[in-house]
């Protein structure tokens, strides 16, 4: 059996979806085993148990939360050294990423970016990776041992699988020298009332609201239908709203009960972070734009008369 | 301040890409300095502007990519490093930042400032490689840079704000698109470029050996597509027929 390890990343001591999605995959790969790092380890250990994993490798040292990369890159270098896992899993997240690459530089070994699977073949692993602006797909085979692949978030639907982890302590010292990149503050600019990546309904608007000033329309909608709000690029480079919420390549991939896309052209890169939904909706003054090839409804028509109207008509049955 | 900007030349964002059959990305069509790094050699001139020093930039690519670094001289760069050889077509994110990592030892900057994907490739992943190569941590995701003395800061873009991470030099950093605004390069600047130096190396000048690829492409196919559903003219109807829909996915 190949053994799979899985970095699962912490977000102020839970565990990330996005490594519970990646358990899902591990456990259809071989013998899952985990490292969790940074304060809540111990606790993410059990419920990584509860996700597959046999062990899980602990260290609650501080350094793991206030410093970019380092402390993470020594602590996966030695728990390699001990293991030699044949496969390490990160998530495609900017913590993981970086961490990822340091590994790799480390161990000389390969890694693939950016993917949306992976599958074991001939001893060894291939990976899916969507590019060219998502337009093609690549299978990429790693070359090296261990193999190390990034998956996009929302690739896999998160499952539990009962059991419960052996809890091991992961001893790694580390030098002043790995504490460098120090986090000295955080802040938080957007508070969301739904996350976006996990919302059942998103409304994602783009150039097509015509400003900052029709976001609220959308806004309206989503607190209707208890859903979240998300943005196409030109509209987060435009400046009309903050980064967090946009969905694509560089933004964040979702997989919703129902995607609308409101004033959005549908460009692959924005396309890729949102082709997953179960059902997507495009409304559109363009019955040409790419996005109505793809939406299972697609209406021709302007977002700033059809929104409002919508948003009525959904009180109005949810009322009624 | 010596500063080194990694610039890397991609296809024109605005052009339609088009695939080699060996499955690389053509780069005969237009071709410009991917607009990522644009933003970190902006940042890099308002560094030095303010701290005063050198900025050099560095690529690796084919001879062409000499354009690509000629574009940031001409915004205002003071010297260019290409490393150009047979053997780097295909290379993959390692061997960039092998190669990369050995150029940068060569000019032992304080600061080497890398877009946080290229646009291309978008990996993102020759950055972090190349700290760890260069022994230099890692400040990403840069939306405001800050230097003070040997200290360097950053606002790091975050999924709900960011976070303020700091370090000494010499390091590493990734910018976004958010960090600065690049300017135009003007006719003096672009005058000023074509006398400037770019220094060529091979593999061989950096004493770097090629190795085995760290993972092959097997296929490449076209990716899934869904299937078109109804498209609806807005003529009073729509409104109801959205509704029937989110209903039948009973999320209303
Ligand atoms: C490396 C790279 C990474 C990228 N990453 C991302 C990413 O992560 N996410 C992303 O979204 N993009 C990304 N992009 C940008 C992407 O290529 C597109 O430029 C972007 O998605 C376009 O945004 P848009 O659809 O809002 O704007 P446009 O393409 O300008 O489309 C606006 C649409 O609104 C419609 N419209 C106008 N008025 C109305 C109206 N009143 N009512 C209804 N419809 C109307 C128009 O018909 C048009 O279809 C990336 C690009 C690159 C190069
Ligand atoms: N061939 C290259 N030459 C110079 N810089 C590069 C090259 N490849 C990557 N980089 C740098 O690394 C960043 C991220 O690239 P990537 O890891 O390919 O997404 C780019 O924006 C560049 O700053």
């Amino acid at each position: 059996m190949a053994s799979i390890l899985v970095y699962a990343e912490l977000n102020e001591g839970k565990v990330a979806t996005t490594s519970l999605e990646l358990m899902a995959k591990a456990r259809e790969l071989g013998d899952v085993y985990a490292v969790a790092l940074g304060s809540g380890a111990k606790a993410a250990a059990a419920v990584l148990g509860k996700h597959g994993a046999k062990a899980v490798h602990v260290n609650e040292d501080a350094a793991f939360d206030d410093y970019i990369a380092e402390p993470a890159t020594e602590a996966l270098a030695s728990l390699h050294e001990k293991e030699k896992p044949d496969l390490i899993l990160f998530g495609f997240t900017s913590d993981s990423r970086e961490v990822a690459g340091r590994l790799a530089a480390r161990l000389g070994s390969g890694l693939i970016s950016n993917a949306s699977d992976v599958v074991a073949k001939d001893g060894g692993f291939v990976a899916k990776v969507p590019y060219f602006g998502g337009a093609k797909v690549a299978s990429m085979k790693a070359n090296g041992k261990p193999a190390i692949v990034l998956i996009r978030p929302k690739s896999f639907e998160v499952s539990e699988k009962g059991g419960s982890a052996e809890i091991k302590q992961l001893d790694v010292v580390l030098a002043d020298g790995s504490k460098r990149a120090h986090i000295t503050e955080r802040v938080v600019e957007a508070s969301e009332k739904v996350k976006l990546e996990e919302a059942r309904v998103v409304i994602s608007g783009g150039r097509g609201m015509g400003g900052p000033q029709n976001f609220p329309l959308l806004e309206d909608l989503a607190s209707a239908l208890g859903g979240a709000v998300g943005a196409s690029r030109a509209v987060v480079d435009a400046g009309w709203v903050p980064y967090s919420m946009q969905v694509g390549q560089t933004g964040k991939s979702v997989r919703p009960g129902v995607y609308i896309a409101v004033g959005i052209s549908g460009a692959m890169q924005h396309t890729v972070g949102m082709k997953t939904s179960k059902v997507i909706i495009a409304i559109n003054k363009d019955a040409e734009a790419p996005i109505m090839k793809m939406a299972d409804l697609g209406v021709v028509g302007d977002a700033l008369k059809i929104v409002p109207a919508l948003t009525a008509a959904v009180k109005a049955k949810k009322n009624g | 301040m010596k500063i080194v900007v990694t610039v890397k030349q991609v296809p024109d964002p605005n052009s339609n890409l088009t695939l080699e059959g060996d499955n690389t990305i053509s780069r005969e069509k237009e071709v410009v300095l991917d607009p990522g790094d644009e933003c970190g050699v902006e940042e890099g001139l308002q560094l030095k502007e303010a701290h005063g020093g050198e900025v050099i930039l560095l690529s690796m690519g084919p001879e062409r990519a000499k354009d690509a670094i000629r574009k940031g001289l001409s915004m205002g760069a003071d010297r260019g490093v290409l490393v150009t050889d047979a053997e780097l077509v295909g290379a993959d994110a390692l061997l960039t930042a092998r190669v990369l990592a050995a150029a940068i030892k060569q000019e032992g900057p304080d600061l080497v400032i890398c877009a946080t994907e290229s646009y291309d490739g978008s990996t993102g992943m020759v950055p972090p490689m190349l700290a760890e190569m260069l022994g230099f941590p890692q400040l990403t995701f840069a939306k405001k840079v800050e230097v003070d003395g040997s200290t360097v800061k950053v606002h790091r873009q975050t999924a709900d704000g960011y976070q303020v991470v700091e370090a000494s030099t010499p390091a590493l950093i990734t910018v976004t698109a958010a960090i600065a605004e690049p300017r135009y390069a003007s006719l003096k600047g672009i005058m000023a470029a074509r006398s400037k130096e770019i220094k060529q190396v091979t593999t061989a000048d950096l004493g770097v050996e090629k190795g085995e690829p760290a993972e092959s492409i097997e296929s490449v196919v076209d990716a899934e597509t869904r299937k078109a559903g109804e498209v609806i003219e807005d003529d009073g109807n729509a409104v109801e027929k959205i509704v029937q829909v989110l209903a039948a996915a009973k999320v209303l």
